[in-house]
């Protein structure tokens, strides 16, 4: 339980169906930490803060359910910030929810529940989960409300997490989990809903890297660099290679006739490469680490649709396997803009998920 | 709260409503109830009754003792955060303290400066339940001319309490600790010990703590204390003795399970036991579950991330630390409750460590 709607929601229908519910709350972030992230007049911060906590106790109290904050910063900073900031400086542009997922709520956290005598979890993620007695396997699907899927970040669910998962909401429109959650008598009915990298304020990861490199005693001096054309030329410098994703044109700081993007970062030189639109379009990419959620890895190429970041439109492609089996490449029918080093490739077949892995 | 002391605070909300230190006779019956209250809270401490404060806790009691002197302090590393946090605000060393959980009378006279002006050493730890070598230590301080003061807040009622045997100059006691309700406390000031008050106003309390005073809950220490006056030192065997069955129950059905300072001296309510391999977060949620309080560290710390720190002065590590839980009887408790409690032990363990391979 979060302290946001849908986690509530998600506690309120089980309880309202009769099921034996527990209520926790995973502590991640202490964000006491990194003070000079929080603006003047207060936190943003909408992870793990003290409100947060006490609106999910609140929710808990009202639903007569035993509740528990149970800690896990330690493995959320080794699993999910340390490597955020990690793969921002090795030149890719990472996602910790997914990260997240895989290593602390999927991971951790079905482990404490299931210590705790818990047979399942559920939680307010959108996404849908089914089992097919042909195939013996757990499918996921996109959920009903399309703008709130949220399948792209748990491409990493094998088959032995989901079937102890449980994803109520995946079947519902966001409007009708606020109606429900007014009439469950959630006081959180109204609350926004959360951003999203939930322990970086205001979304700025960059400032969030350079003050924990702070914290850390790490110079930030060493991954500032030069900023240069795909042929070389040297046209300014940067501030630091973190500042910086594929397909980015902001805050680049060069006067050109033409608009100007960041076509890739070089960790090792501390280059950063811009150059035009055009340079940007990729037909073909590798995957690596992929998991196989509602098929079993191929053993020949398969047709699907590939989304290449959160906000992309799923483009359809050819997966062809590798000699090993947790690579793929991929061809898309049409060249894509903006193929991310660090970013998750999620393999759909229409509604259905058929798994993913990381870009290369 | 226990039924006693119920019965006798209750009249003072409705009859004995008067100001203490009001002139009028409604004042004076408070003022005599009061009077009462500090005369049983002296004799549970064998003081005299002009040397008590009645204070609004624990905390503020140690507050009170240890700012109210100043200088430099002597404490010792296994103490609660009210009085390391009081003395943080002062110079101050703290002596470490080995395995057995005890502090060393001589490393804290090999602590001793010129501008030493307290020794400050908790009587009984709250985690361990391990009772300090207070009468040697009260020695030392008089012989070095420096104040003593003792947190007596796990002491009191569970141990034979006798400041001037220990020459005391401050002791501290908490009525939550000892039946009465949350918000009282006592503070013992030997006669000619100075301290300096931290609420500043009023004359009350011998012009030691201003404020006009929670009458029903000092009637409630008062009426707590004359219970352990009456009754304390016959509990203590009966206590011992399922303290002993519960961890004999456990060190028997359990594998691989441990006292943490074992041999040491202890009040008999208390058990500190290590369960290796079983996050300690984990098994008190289940054991709750279960219908069984029991806490990991101190109350005052949960929510926190690390380890309890009275655990890691006593030289476990941080995992042995975190799979460590506090077990404590009291009054209401009886044999068939704490077979119980070996049998939720036995089966809760057993499951935690059925999920993790990692324990061999």
């Amino acid at each position: 339980m979060s302290g946001g709607v849908d986690s509530s929601v998600v506690a309120g229908m089980l309880r309202a169906r009769g099921e034996n519910v527990v209520g926790l709350t995973m502590q991640l972030w202490n964000q006491r930490r990194l003070p000079e992230l929080v603006p003047e007049g207060g936190s943003t911060g909408r992870c793990c803060s003290l409100d947060d906590v006490y609106d999910a106790r609140h929710v808990a109290q009202i639903l007569d359910i035993p509740y528990y904050v149970v800690n896990f910063e330690d493995r959320f900073e080794a699993q999910v910030v340390k490597p955020f900031v990690d793969e921002y400086l090795a030149g890719r542009t990472p996602i910790p929810c997914t990260l997240c997922n895989n290593f602390i709520k999927f991971d951790q956290f079905l482990d404490m529940a299931a210590g705790v005598g818990a047979d399942r979890i559920a939680t307010g993620h959108y996404a849908q989960i089914t089992w097919n007695a042909d195939t013996g396997r757990w499918e996921m699907r996109r959920s009903a409300d399309r703008t709130k899927d949220q399948t792209y970040f748990l491409f990493g669910l094998r088959q032995e997490q989901l079937a102890r998962t449980m994803f109520p909401l995946g079947a519902m429109e966001k409007t009708a989990v606020r109606e429900l959650a007014r009439e469950l008598g959630i006081p959180t009915a109204a609350k926004p809903d959360s951003q999203e990298i939930c322990f970086v304020p205001n979304g700025d990861y960059a400032a969030f890297i350079d003050a924990y490199f702070k914290e850390q005693g790490i110079a930030t001096s060493e991954t500032q660099g030069e900023l240069v054309t795909a042929d070389g030329r040297v046209v300014g410098g940067h501030s630091g290679v973190h500042h910086f994703t594929v397909g980015q044109r902001r805050g680049l700081g060069v006067a050109a006739g033409e608009p100007l993007y960041v076509i890739s970062t070089e960790p090792a030189s501390k280059r950063v490469v811009i150059g035009r639109n055009e340079a940007l379009l990729r037909a073909t990419m590798t995957v690596t680490d992929v998991n196989w959620i509602s098929v079993a890895s191929p053993a020949e190429p398969i047709r699907a649709e590939v989304k290449i970041r959160n906000k992309h439109q799923a483009a359809p492609a050819t997966i062809t396997p590798t000699a090993d089996p947790s690579r793929v490449e991929i061809f898309f029918d049409e060249p894509q803009r903006a193929v991310t080093p660090g970013q998750g490739a999620v393999f759909y077949s229409g509604e259905l998920v058929l798994g993913g892995g990381w870009i290369v | 709260m226990s039924p006693e002391v119920l019965e006798a605070m209750l009249p003072i909300m409705t009859e004995v409503f008067g100001n203490p230190s009001s002139i009028h006779h409604y004042g004076q019956a408070a003022r005599a109830k009061l009077d009462d209250a500090r005369r049983h809270v002296a004799a549970m401490l064998h003081c005299s009754d002009s040397e008590i404060v009645f204070t609004s806790g624990g905390t503020e009691s140690d507050n009170l003792a240890i700012l109210g002197i100043g200088g430099h302090v002597i404490t010792t590393t296994i103490e609660h955060p009210a009085v390391l946090a009081s003395a943080g605000q002062l110079s101050v060393t703290e002596v470490p303290v080995d395995r057995t959980g005890i502090v060393d009378p001589d490393a804290i006279r090999a602590a001793i400066r010129p501008d030493t002006k307290l020794i400050s050493v908790m009587h009984v730890n709250n985690e361990l339940g391990t009772i300090q070598p207070c009468e040697e230590i009260g020695r030392i301080a008089r012989e070095a001319g420096v104040a003593f003061h003792s947190d007596g807040i796990q002491a009191a009622g569970k141990v034979p309490v006798d400041v001037r045997a220990m020459h005391a100059d401050i002791y501290a006691i908490s009525g939550h600790k000892i039946y009465a309700p949350k918000g009282t406390g006592a503070l013992f000031i030997r006669k000619g010990v100075h301290l300096r008050p931290q609420m500043h106003g009023g004359t009350h309390e011998s012009r030691l703590r201003a404020g006009t005073q929670n009458v029903a809950g000092a009637v409630a220490l008062g009426a707590a204390a004359q219970w352990i006056n009456q009754h304390a030192a016959a509990e203590w065997p009966v206590l011992a003795q399922l303290r002993d069955r519960l961890e004999q129950g456990i060190l028997t059905r359990v594998a691989d399970t441990h006292v943490n300072a074992q041999g040491s001296p202890r009040t008999p309510n208390v058990t500190n036991i290590r369960f290796d391999g079983i996050d300690s977060e984990a098994l008190l949620i289940a054991l709750d579950l279960r219908g069984f309080a029991v806490s990991a560290g101190s109350a005052c710390s949960s929510g926190k991330q690390d380890p309890s720190p009275v655990l890691i002065a006593i030289g476990l590590t941080r995992e042995q630390a975190k799979s460590s839980i506090r077990f404590s009887l009291g009054r209401s408790n009886d044999s068939a409750q704490v077979d119980a409690l070996i049998d939720a032990v036995a089966e809760s363990v057993a499951h935690l460590r059925k999920l993790a391979p990692a324990y061999a």
